[in-house]
């Protein structure tokens, strides 16, 4: 008996090269023509070859809505489950076979409705997964009901006068649940995009990327600050580690106001002087004080941070329990079932 | 003080077999005593059978009933096949442990109670208007009133405990009395506590003195004519251990996976009364096995699916309420085709029920508790010992079916104990996982043609990229497919492939009469007291069969021929008849139904009368 079902040693082959080409299944993409998740689809398919990782060790795991028909158009391997459920298969994949590269696909309903429970577990466990939550603030697949990150009056099919619920905040949560990584990006910023997918797969353990996805049909626009190419300079503050934070194309910076412990947009055309007062971003910050600033930040008051917010390393579930396991193996010896059996009071009837 | 065996001048009165229950305050110990007292018997080569049966709180208000928590323990010199109807001996440690049991001792049987227990408000908390040991409620039992408060406190008198650790150490005075009764060998309890209390050495000295005097008290005082001795089992040729139902299923789990080559992950959520298969596969570390504790049940089926789809001998343990939340992942692992073992540990029902009382009223949840038509396998342990054969056999259909398979056992089988000759490891067969590697040809849905099983294949086998999932897939390339045409041959292939695993398991056999008047039906943790019921009946000569079914879903080839070998047909289960209701349906057979619902087994005197009802009708 093995003690994981690992199948080939790693080193045993380098992976063979593969493009962008591979990637693509034969199954036609089915998502609403000018939908957000083109976009997301061309930049994962363009990042998986730079990974190192060998096609066959990828695995797509999703659970349902829109996002997650996902896994149906990358020629890996792949799962679409059930509805919330997709961090507890990735899970149970990772931790038996812990060389995959597992990315977990998502929205908004899933992620953080019906399976908030299982996001907030993954997410506390560190299980070294990649997570894409894409965030559209709306229930694409059931035609337009408002999602638990629509805001309050929302009208949608399902809440004709407008939604008096009030919404949840997915960095705020993910922070809650001390997630040692995470990012936000806009579905039209494929550079940034790339760039986050790149630095979410070198993290060990749970990389949660919030991509704030359009639903061209029932929301459309609702990151129109950040996806219009024209406006995005203007209101999204990238975070850079060791970096100000500063956007705008330069005009502008955020501070803290250390006695109410809030940030201020600081303008630095009028005050170039105080660039010295801007927030500097330090993403292996272990407090993750800042990472809650950054994720109360909104639009129109505040510009919105993308870039990654949050990159702790911190042993990740997955390893904890496989090294677990292997350290009493290698302390007590492999048991046999000779002395699995005889592992109590026994006597001999003769 | 040195122990010798009784100094009474005559020798104990042999006895064929004794039921004895204990009986105390959760906080009293008496499973500890039970348990012990029943490892004795077992060492000393006695059948035995155990009924632990306890309140769900884990310390109910010390002294009122609901806080009762008992411990029937059978053992004999010949073959037994449950924990006996009625107790020759009760042991109530107090006033309220008394009322609860009193009722079931046998006419004549022994009562011996911790007199010093009986005060005022424990009498008051127990509904006793008078004090029944004083005003002759008792009589026509063999009472033996002893104030074990009292010689407790005397016997460590010596020691640093506080009060209410002496008092603690009563139930190993108890025990000690026990052993002194029925004239076992004491030397090897003394060495048991010595090493349970290794690391507080005087908490294993006061223990100690506390059975040492219960045992001495015994040979001491003139309270007891007699002593009773039960000579050891003509048990088969082989070594032995004593088992529990749960430990049994985790032994066998681990089993299976060795045989299968196979890491074993389990995924799990505490539930009563499954909790303990996860905390002995928790321990089992070293044998390669990874166990999952998840954040609910829902979690702990997907993290199983999970594990199987990467490779992995996958089970998920839980019961009633656990299983109800697993059905929408039970659907997914049936329409993704791939082994997963649930195991549904029975209790009473509906919604929280009774958690720590048994019942059998989960089969139509197996069978039916998804959405479409999703048929899995469903199989059931009879006994303690029976249920590491299960684990095993419900492990290699998974693996060579690619399918759900799930374990029905109860909270009666899973906490009581019997004698188990345990297999030479050699001998338990090897399970072929049988994964594919080869990409030529290779189309995700393509079925074995014996067994309509697909191909498994884990991720990270080069050029077998494939995609899964829970919407309907094409019949051969498991594409997404909404053909009208797919979809009717996909879901009866699903279920013919359920269907097929009975070429692949035993035929039904009938124990006892071949063919006459009465064929007595039961699945499960019944097996025993059937067993009993039925023999009792071919000892009067009446032509009466007992058939037990280990597979419920498919069942066994070979029934309908069965059926009608009786003139009648009576299922007994612990529901309302659900199985029952399932045999009525797939065969006409125009079976009867005996059932009983009260959170305990049968016993052998209700299965005999029923059936003495049934064949006079
Ligand atoms: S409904 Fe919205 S999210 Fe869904 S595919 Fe269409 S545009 Fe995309």
């Amino acid at each position: 008996m093995t003690n994981v079902a690992k199948i080939k040693e790693p080193a045993e082959q380098a992976p063979i090269p593969f493009t962008r080409k591979d990637m693509k299944t034969e199954n036609d993409v089915r998502w609403c023509p000018g939908c957000g998740d083109y976009a997301i689809l061309a930049s994962i398919q363009k990042t998986m070859p730079t990974l190192g990782v060998a096609k066959e060790d990828l695995v797509f795991i999703s659970g349902i809505g829109c996002s997650s028909r996902f896994p149906y158009y990358m020629n890996t391997y792949g799962m679409h489950s059930i509805h919330g459920r997709a961090p507890t298969f990735a899970t149970g994949l990772k931790v038996s076979r812990p060389e995959l590269s597992i990315w977990m696909v998502t929205g908004d309903g899933d992620g953080f409705s019906i399976g908030g429970n299982h996001m907030i577990h993954l997410l506390r466990r560190n299980v070294d997964i990649n997570v894409l939550l894409f965030n559209n603030e709306i229930y694409g697949l059931t035609k337009g009901q408002y999602s638990p990150t629509s805001e309050v009056g929302k009208v949608a099919k399902s809440t004709p006068y407008g939604s008096v619920d009030h919404p949840v905040n997915p960095m705020a949560i993910a922070m809650g649940a001390e997630a040692s990584f995470m990012a936000r990006v806009a579905d039209t910023d494929a550079a940034l995009m790339t760039d986050i997918f790149q630095k979410a797969h070198e993290h060990k353990g749970t990389a949660f990327i919030e991509i704030l996805q359009n639903c061209i049909v029932f929301n459309d626009g609702a990151f129109v600050q950040v996806s219009d190419k024209k406006q995005r300079n203007a209101n999204q503050v990238l975070l850079e580690h060791g970096k100000p934070l500063i956007y705008d194309d330069g005009k502008k910076g955020i501070a803290l106001n250390t006695d109410t412990m809030k940030p201020y947009i600081v303008d630095l055309e009028a005050n170039p002087e105080k660039t010295s007062d801007l927030l500097v971003h330090d993403e292996k910050d272990a407090t993750g004080m800042l990472c809650h600033v950054y994720a109360w930040m909104r639009h129109p008051e505040m510009p919105i941070p993308v870039g990654v917010f949050r990159a702790l390393q911190r042993p990740s579930y997955d390893e904890a329990v496989n090294a677990q396991r292997e350290a009493i193996i290698a302390k007590e010896g492999r048991g046999t079932l000779e002395e699995l059996l005889n592992d109590g009071d026994v006597w001999d009837v003769d | 003080m040195d122990l010798q065996p009784s100094s009474k001048s005559s020798s104990p009165q042999s006895l064929k077999e004794v039921v004895i229950r204990f009986a105390g305050d959760s906080g009293d110990g008496m499973q500890l005593t039970g348990t012990e007292f029943t490892r004795a018997a077992a060492l000393a080569g006695n059948d035995i059978a155990t009924f632990p049966d306890f309140p769900a709180e884990i310390r109910a208000p010390a002294g009122t009933l609901a806080g009762v928590s008992g411990f029937q323990l059978h053992f004999a010199s010949h073959s037994i096949f449950t924990p006996g109807d009625a107790p020759d001996v009760i042991v109530a440690m107090n006033a309220a442990a008394l009322k609860a049991n009193l009722n079931d001792l046998k006419e004549g049987g022994i009562l011996i109670v911790n007199e010093g227990s009986f005060t005022k408000a424990n009498l008051k908390k127990a509904g006793y208007e008078a004090n029944p040991l004083e005003d002759g409620s008792l009589d026509g039992r063999r009472l033996i009133a002893i104030d074990m408060n009292q010689l407790v406190a005397k016997a460590l008198d010596e020691t640093e405990l506080s009060p209410k650790e002496v008092a603690r150490c009563k139930n190993f005075w108890a025990l000690g009395l026990m052993y002194w009764l029925y004239s076992r060998e004491p030397a090897k309890q003394i060495d048991w506590i010595q090493a349970k209390f290794k690391r507080k050495p005087e908490l294993a000295k006061a223990n100690i003195l506390a059975f040492k005097a219960g045992y001495a008290y015994g040979d001491a005082t003139e309270l007891f004519q007699e002593t009773f001795e039960v000579k050891s089992a003509d048990m088969p040729q082989g070594r032995y251990r004593r088992v529990m139902g749960n430990n049994a299923l985790a032994m066998g789990f681990v089993a299976a996976a060795n045989k299968a080559d196979l890491p074993l992950f389990l995924g799990s959520y505490p539930i009563t009364p499954a909790s303990d298969i996860l905390h002995d596969l928790a321990r089992y570390k070293r044998f390669g096995v990874t166990t999952f504790q998840a954040e609910d049940e829902i979690a702990a089926m997907g993290a199983a699916i999970g594990a199987a789809y990467g490779g992995a001998l996958a089970m998920a343990t839980t019961s009633g309420p656990g299983l109800a939340l697993k059905g929408e992942a039970m659907g997914l692992a049936m329409i993704l085709e791939l082994p997963v073992v649930v195991v549904n540990v029975q209790r009473a029902g509906p919604s929280t029920g009774m958690p720590t009382k048994t019942e059998q009223s989960d089969f139509l949840q197996a069978m039916y508790g998804r959405n479409g038509d999703c048929p899995v396998a469903v199989l059931a342990a009879k006994s303690p010992a029976d249920c590491f054969d299960t684990a095993i056999e419900a492990s290699r259909i998974a693996i060579k079916y690619r399918c759900p398979v799930i374990v029905l056992s109860d909270g009666y089988i899973a906490n009581g104990a019997e004698p188990w000759r345990m297999p030479k490891p050699e001998n338990i067969p090897e399970i072929d996982p049988g994964f594919r590697t080869d990409p030529e040809g290779y189309m995700p849905y393509a079925r074995n043609p014996d067994t309509l099983a697909r191909d498994w294949v884990r991720p990270g086998t080069p050029g077998l990229q494939h995609r899964v999932g829970g919407l309907e897939k094409d019949q051969l390339t498991g594409d997404v497919s909404y053909d009208p045409e797919n979809h009717e041959t996909m879901v009866r292939l699903r279920e013919e492939k359920i269907q097929n695993i009975a070429n692949d398991v035993t035929e039904a056999q009938v124990e006892g009469a071949q063919e006459g008047d009465l064929l007595v039906v039961g699945w499960g943790g019944t097996y025993g007291a059937l067993k009993q019921g039925v023999a009792a009946h071919l000892a009067q000569g009446n032509k009466v069969g007992h058939l037990h079914l280990r597979w419920l879903s498919p069942l066994p080839r070979g029934l309908e021929d069965i059926f009608k070998r009786y003139k009648k047909v009576l299922v007994c289960e612990l529901n309302r008849g659900q199985v029952w209701r399932h045999l009525r349906a797939e065969y006409l057979v125009p079976a009867e139904k005996y059932t009983k619902v009260q959170g305990l087994p049968f016993m052998v005197s209700e299965i005999k009368e029923a059936i003495d009802a049934h064949l006079a009708k």
